[in-house]
Parts: structure tokens; C-alpha cells; sequence
């Protein structure tokens, strides 16, 4: 990025206007669509089945986002993925802090091979079924916890993480605190926790978006209406058409919500993405720095 | 052995056995930390792994995995005579080796126009927007290509029909389903994906840069001379990573996009071992699909890799 401003070649010229053009081009194909969702959520049902909705909302309205929230599966899902994220997310990141930061010490026994053993999982797994059936073993089918478990660590995050401790705490720090009689525990708590604030921020929002996101687990584990997370209850809705008409029991309502159900649909989009949506460019800075630490050690 | 060279090793074992209790005992606070995750990986990835053994044995939910008969390659070579392998097989290899060769250029393209974008500001706003794609589920994003593609009220389809004069089930058409999958993810993965480029762009010696502009180099000789060789190793790397996934067309997106009408390219390994396992109950068929993928990944991930460490240098073990 522009470094010195000397006057620039007749062919840098035409460089920058084709690839001002370019990347105008692929801001607008990267943008549209998230902007057409919140415009289609705002706009009268009709005018968008008619395809009349294109650059601002047509036949500006609420109802979509009245019949969305009026939806209890929708709360019931919402409920349970805070809750999912929520633990889940301090889980990982107490797994993942603790053995990153024990497999920084170079001095530790066997560090090679735990490490390999680790890394291995990345490339090659046991598969669905036998994954399956431990979880069934656990007696985990149908709980809370076979949403958190199974993918309470990860190899890569761990692997990044322990780049990240290894680079940035000197071991000089530790043998500063060791003379002063501190221990490994004490160390981690009280020093190597509290300058991995960028670390922390990253892998929150990677386990929290992960978290957030999920729908796998669910699928294979969760039977439960009652446990169902967020992204169960909208592939209901989006993908197979199973909005709840219970509720209602007037007529005419109802003829008016079968042509609702698509900017109800927009609507939940926007509701079910925009946690995330808001959260990341707060930790833009961080996750970019914890991309790269990954990056540069492989 | 002699006895002699016996005692030997068995005194330098105990010798070394010793040195480890030293070392254990001094950092036994470590191995306490360790120990959570350790006991996570044992239990949630190995033992699955042991637990594979499944896909030799003919399974009876009576006998359970380990009292079930052994029935050696069976189920693999029913699955490699089965009606379907050729059609999975050509799906799955369709679909991986599409994004591989389309969706890698993308990023790197992305990266080396920001990193040479004249406004700085332009660049941040750039850069933030084509992150969000990547945080939406996969729930949500194939709802929106549904959505957008549907060939009544969707979008795109608005814009067919203004070119064309006619609209095109794009989610009914067996053709059209693997461009879908690829494109949609270069939409969702191309800032993202971008970002690794962009951090080994930044940590090319701008010295380079400044030599090359007093010889009076363009933007264009710069990229190809200088960016391009610099990113390389990154490149390499990400793309020996990639390839150990070439049969591994993840789960979730395809699973949702299929549908009744273009199951015929939307089968991949992964579909097909969910619901032989999951909807149909055939455990051990299911196991030993998913194992014959799992490790004709990892022998290719192994033989990228040493090509590549004869070649560049560049390996990731």
C-alpha cells in the first residue's frame, strides 16, 4: 500500500484504474447479496415474489419481522445456542489455553510426540459411525453435552495457539517468576494468561462462531425439539418450508402468512446471523493477527 | 544379544527412566495442564479410530462392535463393486478438484490487488466486507442460494429472465449443481481465504519493493517478481493442506443443497456414508466407506507432501 508518493508510470496508471475497477466489481458482487437479504426483509412480499425488489425495499413494512419474532421455536433455538455457545466456547478455550500453553515448554517430556499425536488427528479420523457410537456409549445422545464434547479441542486451533504463546512469552519470563519461587500453575495464571489477551480474543471468536454456527452435532446427536440449537430450527424453516401455523387460528391471517413466508424467511436470516455479524469486525484486527501466526509457522 | 550388551541398554533404560522422573517431577504442574486435552484427544479421536475396526467386522447390534464377526474387506469391496462407487467417486473428485483449481487463485488474485490498492481506507472497507460471508452458517447460506436461485421469485432469476426471456431451475439441475457449490463457496470463502496471502504479502521486505521501483519496475513486473515469489512457500503449504482433503467435500453444504432432483452429481463420499449409516442403519458398509475415503486422503496428503519436499522444499511434516 502506497508507500512513497513518486509519480507514477503511465502503465502503473492504467494498472490502478483497471484493478480500481476490479475491485469495485467484487465489492459489489460481495455486497449485494447480504445487502438485497436486508432490503427483502423490509419489503412487501408480493412486490419481492414479482422480483420487483432490487436496489431499496419496496412496500416498506414490519410484518416479517412481527410473524418471526411472534415464533416460539425460534426463541427455543436461540435460547439453546447461547447456552451451547456459551460453554462450549469456555471449554474450549480452557482446553486449548492449557495444553497450549504446556506444549510451549520446550523442556517437556515427550513434547514431539504429543504434538504429532495431535497433528495427526487433523489429517485422518475413525469416521462418522464409530464416533457415533461412543458418543451413544457415553450415554451422551440426546444431551446437552454431546453438542460441547466431541469437539471440545481442535488440533489446528491448539497448534496456533501454542505458535502464539511460544512467540510472544519470552521463557526468560519464566525463569525470572521461577526464582522468585513461582510455579507452572501460578505462571500460567498470572502471567501467561494475561498477555494472550489477542490470542483469547481470537480463539473466542472462532469456538464462539463455531459454536454459533454448528449443525452437524445436532444432527447426529440431538432428538430433542426441546434441545434443538438455532441452526436446526432455521433449516427447518428455510430450507423445508416447516413454518408453525399453530398459533394461528384466524383465516385470514393465514392466507396472508403463505405469502409472508419468504420475507419471513429474510428476516430470520438477518436475526439468526446478526450477533456474529456484529461481533467480528470488533475482533477483525485480532483474528487477522492469529491467521497469520498460523501462517507463518505452517 | 549378549548378555553383556543386555545390561548394558537395560542400564541406560533405567538410567533414562530415571532422568524422566526428574524431568516429570519438575514439570508435573505441566503435565496436569496437558492432561484434559490429552484425555479429549484419546477419547473423541483415537479411540473412534480403534473403534474403525467396525468396517471389517459384520455388525449385529446384539453382539455389539467387538463381538461381531470378522469379515475382513467385505464391506470395502462391496462398496468398490457397488452400483454407485464409480458415480460417488466422479461426484466427490468433481466437486474437490473444482474448488481446489478455481478457489485457489481467487484469494491470492484478491490479495495482491488489496496489497497494492492506492487507498488505504478503500482497501480496510474492502477487506471487512468480504470477511462477513464467512461467518454466515451453512444453514443460511444455502438458504440464500435456494432463495436467490429459486427459479420463481429468486433474484438471480429476475436477471435471467431480463437476459434470456426465461428462467432456470438452477437448484432442480443436476449440470448446474456443481458450478453452484463451487461459486457460491468462492463468494463465501474469497476474503477469508485471502487473508493468509495478505499476512505473507506483509511480511515480504519492503526493501524489495523500493529496489524495484528505482529500477523503475511496474506494479505488474513487482507482483510477478517479487509478491509472487514471496508468497509461494504459503501457497505450496495451503495447497499440500488442501490436498489431503481432496475426497473430503465437507459434509454440511452438500448434505443441504441436495435434493431429489440433482442427487445424481450431489452424491459425495460424505452423503452417502450418512445415510447408509445414519437413515439406514448399515453400520459397518457405512464405516468402511468412510474409512476407504479417510485413507485415500491421507495417502494423498503423504505423497503431495514428499513431492513437494523434493521439489520446493516446502512440507508441512
Amino acid at each position: 500500500m502506497g508507500k512513497k508518493k513518486i509519480k507514477l508510470s503511465k502503465e502503473d496508471r492504467i494498472y490502478h484504474i483497471i484493478t480500481t475497477v476490479i475491485l469495485a466489481v467484487i465489492l459489489l458482487i460481495v455486497a449485494y447479496p447480504l445487502y438485497f437479504i436486508i432490503i427483502a426483509s423490509f419489503s412487501d412480499p408480493v412486490l419481492l415474489a414479482q422480483g420487483k425488489v432490487r436496489l431499496i425495499p419496496k412496500g416498506f413494512n414490519f410484518l416479517g419481522y412481527d410473524r418471526t419474532f411472534a415464533n416460539q421455536n425460534l426463541f427455543i433455538g436461540y435460547r439453546n445456542t447461547i447456552c451451547y455457545t456459551v460453554v462450549g466456547t469456555c471449554v474450549n478455550l480452557a482446553l486449548t489455553m492449557t495444553a497450549a500453553y504446556a506444549l510451549s515448554v520446550k523442556e517437556l517430556y515427550g513434547r514431539r510426540v504429543i504434538m504429532f499425536l495431535i497433528t495427526f488427528t487433523m489429517y485422518f479420523g475413525g469416521g462418522m459411525i464409530p464416533k457415533y457410537f461412543l458418543v451413544r456409549d457415553l450415554g451422551l445422545l440426546n444431551n446437552f453435552w454431546s453438542m460441547i464434547l466431541p469437539g471440545a479441542a481442535s488440533a489446528y486451533h491448539l497448534m496456533v495457539a501454542r505458535s502464539f504463546i511460544e512467540s510472544n512469552i519470552p521463557r526468560e519470563l519464566y525463569e525470572a517468576a521461577e526464582m522468585d519461587g513461582c510455579g507452572r500453575l501460578t505462571f500460567f495464571r498470572k502471567v501467561v494468561l494475561p498477555l494472550s489477551g489477542t490470542l483469547i480474543a481470537m480463539l473466542t471468536l472462532f469456538f464462539g462462531v463455531g459454536h454459533w454456527n454448528a449443525y452437524f452435532n445436532a444432527l447426529m446427536y440431538i432428538q430433542d425439539r426441546e434441545k434443538f440449537p438455532l441452526q436446526v430450527i432455521l433449516r427447518e424453516i428455510l430450507l423445508q418450508n416447516q413454518f408453525s401455523l399453530d398459533d394461528i387460528t384466524d383465516p385470514e391471517l393465514m392466507t396472508a402468512l403463505a405469502e409472508l413466508q419468504n420475507s419471513i424467511k429474510y428476516v430470520m436470516i438477518i436475526v439468526s446471523s446478526i450477533p456474529v455479524l456484529i461481533i467480528y469486525p470488533l475482533l477483525q484486527k485480532h483474528f487477522v493477527k492469529g491467521m497469520m501466526i498460523g501462517s507463518v509457522k505452517g | 544379544m549378549s548378555k553383556k550388551t543386555r545390561c548394558l541398554t537395560a542400564g541406560q533404560n533405567s538410567q533414562r527412566f530415571k532422568k524422566a522422573k526428574i524431568i516429570f517431577r519438575k514439570n508435573w504442574e505441566l503435565y496436569l495442564l496437558l492432561l484434559p486435552t490429552l484425555l479429549f484427544f484419546a477419547i473423541f479421536c483415537y479411540y473412534p479410530m480403534y473403534g474403525a475396526q467396525i468396517a471389517f467386522r459384520d455388525f449385529k447390534i446384539t453382539k455389539g462392535i467387538w463381538g461381531s464377526e470378522w469379515v475382513g474387506l467385505k464391506h470395502f469391496s462391496r462398496f468398490i463393486n457397488g452400483p454407485y462407487f464409480g458415480q460417488i467417486l466422479k461426484n466427490t473428485l468433481t466437486l474437490s478438484i473444482y474448488s481446489l483449481l478455481v478457489g485457489t487463485p481467487f484469494p491470492i488474485l484478491f490479495a495482491l490487488l488489496l496489497n497494492h490498492c492506492r487507498s488505504t481506507r478503500f482497501a480496510k472497507i474492502l477487506q471487512t466486507v468480504s470477511y462477513a460471508p464467512h461467518f454466515i452458517s451453512t444453514v443460511v447460506m444455502v438458504a440464500m442460494i435456494n432463495m436467490f436461485f429459486s427459479p420463481q421469485s429468486g433474484i438471480v432469476n429476475v436477471f435471467v429472465k431480463a437476459v434470456t426471456g426465461d428462467t432456470f431451475n438452477f437448484m432442480g439441475s443436476p449440470e448446474a449443481f456443481p458450478h453452484l457449490y463451487v461459486w457460491t463457496g468462492i463468494w463465501q470463502g474469497l476474503g477469508w481465504n485471502s487473508i493468509i496471502y495478505i499476512g505473507a504479502l506483509t511480511s515480504i521486505n519492503p526493501e524489495l519493493h523500493e529496489a524495484a521501483i528505482v529500477d523503475g519496475a511496474t506494479i505488474i513486473q513487482r507482483i510477478r517478481h517479487v509478491d509472487i515469489p514471496g508468497i509461494l512457500p504459503t501457497v505450496i503449504i495451503l495447497l499440500i493442506m488442501n490436498a489431503g482433503h481432496v475426497l473430503g467435500v465437507g459434509f454440511e453444504k452438500v448434505f443441504l443443497m441436495s435434493n431429489s432432483l440433482n442427487s445424481s452429481t450431489a452424491e459425495v463420499i460424505s452423503t452417502y456414508t450418512y445415510k447408509m449409516g445414519m437413515q439406514q442403519a448399515q453400520y459397518s458398509f457405512s464405516s468402511a466407506v468412510d474409512l476407504f475415503n479417510s485413507v485415500i486422503n491421507f495417502t494423498i496428503l503423504v505423497i503431495v507432501n514428499t513431492i513437494s519436499k523434493k521439489v520446493s522444499d516446502n512440507s508441512i511434516f
